[in-house]
């Protein structure tokens, strides 16, 4: 017995049917191709599913296909416009914040959403901004790096340009 | 942005494989869609020890979508089935182990069915409906219990549980007990992890009739090895296997096994026409399935004098092997335990007994320092015990054992000889760096207000970079382990790299095109450099053991100096000169002093191809290769030093500061050795602090999601200060060590160390892993403060 959808993923409208207890997750992998959100675990611990959905960060794995019915969603494949990064995605690969990339989408959406509602984070607020996504190459160490580096890129390109400080370590 | 020009070795540039990652179009196994695939759910033992009276399988074969329901029964019909250890010590009890079990499971997961249906889904309802008519056996989890008589026999051909004793010993150490001032005594447990890549498992497999050619993508570390085990396992033969290791999500060892997952996946392939065959696990299904680590019960005596001379070491060990021998099981708490005991110390007599010890549980393997994170537990714990003890500062006793630089080459009285080492500077880095001496000051004064901090140091040896193959092979090894490097030159310039390394996060992509950039003087992105797909290359070991820089690099470095040798013969010809005159150099062949007239590195690679103006004994074309056996194994070291604080009050532990100097010989790329540091500095700390994989009384793996175990956030973590010293190997041109690991080496020792100091005003010896706080809160409370 499917139910019928229709939903926006990386600005592409989309019509489907989809089996009620599907995960939203494998709706958008299988059944979209767009296999860059990746499932990690069972539990909701990981995050490696994390998109964008109507503006928010949420765990692809834990929302139906079907309530994603009416819903703007946005993920890692969107992320990049014409061809030209994100300063969250340039910021990571800069500051060596991803080793086997798992994680990484995920990371990045979740980093996104933070830097929207907390543009300038401290350590702190950026691990706390973080917790819901589990890496296990990094330590997180370079992660908060690449945070703070797209944080002070993304707010040097809304202010004036140039003059940028050396992100810390 | 691209860069034109060469890219010198020790560059902290970034990695040229990011793009693909950082926008989602990584290829890892479930990103593969191949048309036709049927998926494959494997039912596994709820039991931990259980008789397999019947299966019936109507139900499942009947219901939606299923193509198939496979038995261990089906599977011994063909002939197929067992899955056998890769290293065999002498003596060694060997279990069968039939990838999906016949007549009895002995852990929960044990394999018993496989279901083949047209969605994941429908083969995951249907396992539910297969009728397994288990009759409940008493089981054994803890290894000390498994070997008390009486206990149940996970196997009934192997008395006591036990697959193995082995023993190394060197030196007189019943003499240095005899003679010692004192024997310090202690029960360390090292307690059993699970390795959690964020990625779990997986495998496709799909076998063409007409040609006979199966291939088998699985996210492993090893697929040459893969495929030969598979070669072996399935009766078929290996000129007609392909095995391709994709993207792969994290591994630690974790995916260093052949898996009776990729048997029975590619076994089902060859049983269903025509269809390609997919197995995905849920990561409760992957806890299960794959292999835990760690695993020890160590019983430790050092023999010592009282200004602080440790003269011997005796180390009883009993280690978990789970329910069978994993391909690298019986390697991981013997020869990469035993043979590094010396640690950074002058400890001429040791003796180490080790009992490999079969229980109810998932088979135990290699997780990230594999042996060697329990050895530098038992030595820096002990040598923080023993300083309690003679009231000795930590760094001093440190000092004091340390083997002196001008004893390298050093043989250990277990048998190694360590490539080269300077200690003592690596911790007096990490000394001053922390301000040492300041912070055992601020340390007394807080105690006066009720605040516990404690300061932990490790300094470790490692053993790794494995390794010559004459010594893996005589002590049970099945395989070599040297590694392949083809640097093949195209006409246009252009180089590719095929390695036999098999990467997993690391960055050998970037790090090995460092090493061709620099030494052929090409751009980083004319190189490409290839693994993984044993078509591709066609020969090699894979990655494990901090072994990629050590044996792969070096393998890349000796074919691209081969490839530079031909270029000057080439050119010698083509300028009319002497080969001894002609120089390569920037990317140039010239004679020397006469730069003017140089051919360039593009200019020889078409000359190669046109191949008209040659040396009548030289062969046309660019492309050299090599496999290369390390004539040692590497011993990287260090120093890594922690400040924690304890709250009393809830027993939790904060890591206030963590600093690690590391020598792992010369640096590659310092970013990417950057990155293996804090990564296994991580997974280090958590093993102090909060992980541990628990089986309850009936073989239940009671952390069993991953909402129950440990694996730290972002939270939990402290910010991770690295530093280096550079103590070159000369066990291989390039002077590298290895780095994958050693972060986890030391950083167990170094947190637990860093708690235990902080409760020394509570007399308390030791407590066991990981310090959670309820353990840490109780031990506070009941000894009390002295």
């Amino acid at each position: 017995m499917k139910v019928p959808i229709s939903l926006t993923v990386n600005g592409r409208h989309y019509d489907a049917e989809v089996e009620p207890r599907q995960l939203l997750v494998y709706f958008l992998r299988d059944d979209l191709g767009l296999t860059g959100t990746h499932v990690g675990c069972d539990t909701s611990n990981c995050g490696a599913c994390t998109i964008h959905m109507d503006g928010l960060a949420v765990k692809s794995c834990t929302v139906f296909a079907a309530q994603a019915d009416g819903a703007e969603l946005t993920t890692i494949e969107g992320v990049a416009k014409d061809g030209v990064l994100h300063p969250v995605q340039e910021a990571f690969w800069n500051e060596h914040g991803l080793q086997c990339g798992f994680c990484t989408p995920g990371m990045i959406m979740s980093t996104i959403a933070l830097l929207d509602r907390i543009p300038s984070p401290s350590p702190d607020q950026i691990r706390h901004g973080i917790e819901g996504n589990l890496c296990r190459c990094t330590g997180y160490h370079n992660i908060v790096n690449s945070i703070q580096a797209a944080a002070q890129a993304m707010s040097s390109e809304a202010a004036e340009p140039a003059g940028a400080a050396v992100p810390a370590r | 942005m691209a860069v034109e020009t060469p890219t010198p070795f020790g560059q902290a540039v970034r990695r040229k494989e990011d793009p693909r990652f950082i926008t989602g179009a990584g290829t890892y196994v479930d990103d593969i869609v191949l048309p036709g695939t049927l998926f494959l759910s494997i039912v596994r033992s709820p039991y931990g020890h259980a008789r397999i009276k019947s299966i019936n399988a109507e139900a499942a074969r009947t219901a939606p979508g299923v193509e198939a329901v496979f038995t261990g029964q089906d599977m011994q019909r063909t002939g197929v089935g067992a899955v056998p250890p890769g290293w065999l010590l002498p003596d060694i009890k060997i279990p069968n182990h039939p990838a999906l079990a016949v007549d009895k499971v002995r852990f929960q997961g044990d394999a018993v069915a496989a279901v083949v249906a047209t969605s994941p889904a429908a083969a995951d309802d249907a396992a539910e409906l297969l009728d397994v008519d288990y009759e409940q056996l008493p089981a054994v989890v803890d290894v000390e219990k498994a070997l008390a008589p009486g206990a149940p026999l996970v196997h009934d051909d192997i008395p006591n549980n036990t697959s193995f004793v082995w023993r190394v010993a060197g030196g007189d150490v019943d003499r240095a007990f005899r003679e010692a001032d004192r024997v310090v005594e202690q029960r360390l447990v090292n307690q059993r992890l699970i390795p959690n890549a964020i990625e779990t498992r997986g495998t496709l497999a799909r076998f063409e009739r007409s040609t006979d050619q199966l291939t088998l993508w699985s996210s492993t570390q090893i697929p040459h090895l893969v495929r030969l085990l598979l070669a072996l396992t399935l009766n078929h033969p290996e000129h007609h296997l392909r095995v391709i290791s994709p993207d792969v999500g994290g591994a630690f060892g974790s995916k260093l096994h052949y898996y009776p997952d990729e048997l029975i996946t590619a076994w089902v392939a060859k049983m269903v026409p025509g269809r390609p065959i997919k197995w995905v696990p849920s990561r409760s299904e992957d806890y299960q399935a794959t292999i835990h680590g760690r695993g020890h019960v160590d019983n430790v005596a050092f023999a010592v004098m009282n200004d602080g001379t440790i003269t011997g070491m005796r180390v009883d060990t009993v280690a978990d092997l789970g329910a069978y021998l994993s391909t690298f099981g019986p390697l991981v708490p013997t020869i990469l335990f035993a043979l590094i005991l010396s640690g950074a110390y002058r400890i001429p007599n040791i003796e180490c007994e080790v009992k490999g010890v079969l229980t109810n549980t998932v088979m135990v393997d290699a997780y990230r320092g594999a042996g060697r994170p329990e050895a530098t537990y038992v030595v820096e714990r002990m040598v923080d015990i023993v300083a309690g003890e003679l009231g000795m500062d930590r760094a001093e006793i440190r000092r004091k054992n340390f083997i002196p630089p001008d004893d390298f080459p050093y043989h250990a009285p277990t048998g190694v000889i360590y490539d080269s080492g300077n200690y003592a500077p690596a911790l007096e880095k990490a000394l001053q760096a922390i301000g040492y001496d300041e912070l055992r000051r601020v340390q007394d004064e807080a105690r006066l207000q009720g605040r516990y901090l404690g300061i932990g140091l490790s300094s470790y040896v490692e053993i790794c970079g494995l390794a010559p193959s004459h010594i893996a092979v005589g002590a049970g090894a099945q395989a070599g382990v040297w590694e392949s490097a083809e640097v093949r030159v195209l006409p246009t310039g252009k180089v590719t790299v095929y390695s036999g390394a098999c990467w997993h996060g690391q960055g050998h992509d970037t790090g090995f095109s460092q090493i061709v950039s620099s030494e052929l003087g090409v751009p980083m992105e004319d190189i490409e450099v290839v693994h993984g797909d044993t078509e591709t290359v066609q020969y090699g070991i894979g990655t494990f053991g901090s072994r990629s820089a050590a044996v792969g690099g070096v393998a890349v470095h000796a074919s691209v100096q081969k490839v530079i040798e031909k270029c000057r013969k080439l050119a010698a010809h083509m300028l009319e000169a002497n080969v001894a005159d002609v120089v390569y150099q920037n990317g140039k062949a010239f004679v020397a002093g006469s730069p003017d007239r140089a051919h360039t590195f593009q200019e020889l690679a078409l000359a190669a191809f046109l191949a008209n103006n040659r040396p009548a004994d030289m062969e046309p074309g660019l492309s050299e290769t090599t496999l290369y056996d390390p004539t040692n194994f590497t011993f990287p070291f260090g120093t890594h030093v922690c400040v924690v604080e304890v709250d009393p009050k809830t027993g939790s532990v904060s890591v206030v500061r963590y600093l690690a100097v590391d020598d792992c010989g010369r640096i590659i790329n310092p970013l990417l050795k950057d990155g293996q540091v804090h990564g296994g500095v991580a997974q280090g700390i958590a093993q102090a602090l909060y992980e541990q994989a628990v089986y309850n009384e009936d073989g239940t793996l009671v952390t069993g999601t991953m909402a129950d175990y440990g694996v730290p956030t972002a939270i939990e973590l402290p910010p991770i200060e690295t530093e280096a010293t550079v103590t070159s190997s000369p066990v291989n041109p390039l002077g590298v060590k290895g780095i994958g690991e050693a972060g986890t080496i030391a950083s167990t020792a170094c947190v637990a160390n860093a708690v235990m100091d902080a409760l020394r005003p509570f007399g308390i010896r030791h407590i066991d892993m990981p310090l959670t706080p309820e353990t840490v809160w109780r031990a506070m409370h009941q000894e009390g403060e002295s």
